[in-house]
């Protein structure tokens, strides 16, 4: 048996008197009892938004991407900024179930599940972006490496659109197959109290026959930690390729080694930001107050500062080089940035990423749900502009004639809302019928950090050194 | 599939089990499984299982990705359709290391995960016997196959370790397809008896 000692200063991840059956009944409850009307409310309206995204797709599929306000200048607009944002949203769902998992976080333990989930649909989301882009969408197919009738003619693997292929597949597998192993044992205990004989055979068939088995569970445990070990360099790896659409090209603006780290970082933070807005609500409307605390949201809103500060870094480096580099076209790209036609979302990227999560510094202010809420969607509003910035880098090329301005039209819009609808969709049906805590592992860290337990450590620490060490020697 | 009789211990608190996997062990029973809400630290060992080799096969998985990814790209920019890109080498390597990483990586996690599940001998469909019903929630369950000469017995002697419920099951010792709705043709008959 491992120490269950764990010092009084760290902050309890579960609140309450709990024990082991309570914390089955508290994180099953949400799923087992009827929907209330704020879901029903919420699942509506986000299904709704779904449907506007399919009627503006379909339009955008009938009449071609020529309804779209792209151009010759300006190839890429909207569905490319709202990809880059989705699957950097993506990120932070990776980050808490597999670095934090590494570094050995026990707060990862309230967040995973719904982070997770949260990185799965955000991916879902993402990959529709390239896919309609292409227009003859049904020859999609066409970017797998597949013995065709043409020659056979490859797709080429030495281009970063193609990386991004391979790169957001297996992210998605990856994500879905690490989230999913976590669910098996879930859905054990959900079968195991299923009163009806739907949900008994629904969980029996989710949870694979799933039983709990000492040996299973060694298993369970390796296959965690390899994967967690496997999604770490992944996670890096996806945002860095996507960033190589941009970093690979000639583009002034675009052109520059510093995008791989900066892109990570960025995804990092607006990923944070998306679980903050679902996860102060979620812990609010299924009454998970005590597993979702506030030292879980303020251990996320110091990775808020943290990257946010990283991402504010790089906008000043890209500026200093693109100074420094002497290039002419390079520093012209970046004074566009600044106070060209789009000078308002460059500032508005700069106000949302850089200066107002400073204000995180404060204990209080991290400490503030609603604040907290506010400064999430603030940060995902700035990221969403870091995109766009950096798309519209090509409004102004080399040559005069053929510069533009570029404002979305209503498919893009509409296809952008419904990117939302999917996600939202995806996330209520999530909240209703998974365990949106990880009820397994919560029990795993309980009797080192839940507040009853803890409350008992106080006679350990008051014991002497060598007393203690005495005991757990004899223990072992 | 073979229906065979078991002891079954219920324990409340994985600080009773482990003194009680100990006894168990010394006094020479043969513990069939022991069934946990979560992932108990240590009862592996304390149950002398062996180190899982998992993370062996998922190394050979990830070996065959790298191989793949190389081998496949390799041979159709060197072989099977050669062209040439601005004078760069057929072999580009460094533009083949994305893709070669991804594939590493995606063979490992989905060869481990279907692994993992041959292993447990799990997948959708499958059923096995739950012995109580809490122990995917609260309850450690050590089960211990008995016959029916020494099942008492041995049900006494779990009961003195700690147990907070003991009893004698009937039950199918390996999985099958079922769906958990459903009640078993064993368990039918028992009921009757």
């Amino acid at each position: 048996m491992h120490l269950k000692y764990e010092s009084t200063i760290r902050e309890a991840l579960v609140d309450g008197s709990k024990n082991y059956h309570q914390i089955t009944e508290d994180i099953c409850a949400p799923i087992e009892n009827k929907p209330t009307k704020l879901w029903t409310m919420g699942f509506w309206l986000s299904f709704s938004l779904l449907m506007f995204g399919v009627f503006s797709v379909t339009w955008e599929v009938y009449w071609g991407t020529g309804v779209w306000n792209l151009n010759r200048t300006i190839g890429w607009g909207w569905d490319i900024t709202n990809f880059v944002w989705w699957v950097g949203i993506g990120h932070a769902g990776t980050l808490i179930s597999a670095i934090l998992l590494l570094f050995r976080q026990g707060w990862r333990t309230g967040v995973n599940r719904a982070a997770e989930a949260m990185t799965i649909f955000a991916v879902m989301c993402a990959g529709q972006f390239p896919i309609w882009h292409m227009g003859r969408v049904w020859d999609a197919f066409f970017v797998l490496p597949y013995g065709n009738t043409r020659g056979p003619l490859w797709p080429n693997f030495i281009s970063p659109l193609l990386w991004d292929v391979f790169a957001i597949s297996t992210y998605f597998t990856v994500s879905l197959l690490f989230w999913y192993s976590g669910l098996i044992p879930d859905f054990a205990t959900l079968r195991d109290r299923a009163k009806t004989k739907f949900r008994k055979m629904a969980y029996g068939y989710a949870s694979f026959g799933w039983a709990g088995s000492a040996k299973h569970w060694q298993r369970h445990e390796m296959l965690s930690l390899v994967l967690a070990g496997l999604s770490t360099p992944l996670v890096l790896s996806v945002h860095t390729i996507v960033s190589f659409d941009f970093a690979t090209s000639i583009v002034p603006g675009w052109h520059t080694t510093i995008f791989p780290p900066y892109f990570v970082a960025g995804a990092v933070f607006s990923g944070f930001a998306m679980v903050q807005t679902l996860l102060v609500i979620t812990r609010k409307v299924l009454n998970l107050q005590e597993y979702i605390t506030i030292g879980h949201i303020e251990a996320m809103n110091k990775v808020i500062v943290l990257t946010g500060s990283i991402v504010g870094v790089a906008y000043l480096t890209e500026l200093f080089i693109a100074y420094y580099s002497g290039v002419l076209w390079e520093q012209e790209a970046f004074r566009l940035r600044v106070m060209g036609p789009y000078w308002w979302a460059y500032w508005a990227m700069m106000t949302c990423n850089v200066v107002s999560p400073q204000l995180f510094w404060f204990k209080k202010l991290r400490r503030n749900v609603w604040f907290t809420f506010f400064m999430s969607i603030i940060v995902n509003i700035g990221m969403w502009f870091e995109r766009f910035v950096i798309i519209m880098s090509l409004h102004r090329d080399y040559l005069p004639s053929s510069w533009s301005y570029y404002t979305p039209s209503w498919p893009e819009v509409g296809f952008y809302l419904g990117s939302f609808g999917l996600f939202f969709t995806c996330y209520f049906l999530f909240a209703k019928y998974f365990p949106v805590i990880a009820i397994a592992e919560i029990k795993f860290i309980l009797k080192t950090s839940g507040q009853n337990f803890k409350d008992k450590m106080h006679p350990i620490e008051e014991k002497s050194d060598e007393h203690f060490l005495e005991e757990q020697l004899h223990h072992h | 599939m073979s229906i065979k009789k078991f002891a079954v211990a219920v324990f409340d608190d994985e600080a009773v089990l482990f003194p009680a996997v100990k006894k168990v062990r010394s006094a020479g029973y043969k513990i069939h499984d022991v069934y946990t809400p979560f992932a108990v630290h240590g009862l592996d060992e304390a149950l002398g299982e062996k180190e899982s080799d998992l993370h062996i096969a998922g190394f050979i998985y990830g070996i065959t990705g790298t191989s793949t990814a190389l081998g496949f790209m390799g041979w159709i920019f060197t072989t099977d359709w050669p062209q040439n890109f601005g004078g760069k080498p057929m072999f580009p390597l460094p533009a083949f290391i994305p893709i070669t990483f991804e594939l590493t990586v995606l063979f490992a996690a989905v060869g481990m995960v279907l692994t993992f599940c041959y292993l447990n001998q799990i997948m959708p469909g499958v059923k096995k016997h739950i012995f109580h019903p809490r122990q995917t929630d609260d309850k450690f369950v050590m089960v211990i196959e008995v016959n029916d000469t020494n099942a008492s017995e041995t049900e006494m002697f779990l009961k003195s370790t700690g147990a907070e419920e003991t009893n004698i099951q009937v039950a199918e010792s390996d999985w099958w397809y079922g769906r958990f709705d459903k009640k078993e043709d064993y368990e039918i008959q028992q009921q009757l008896a």
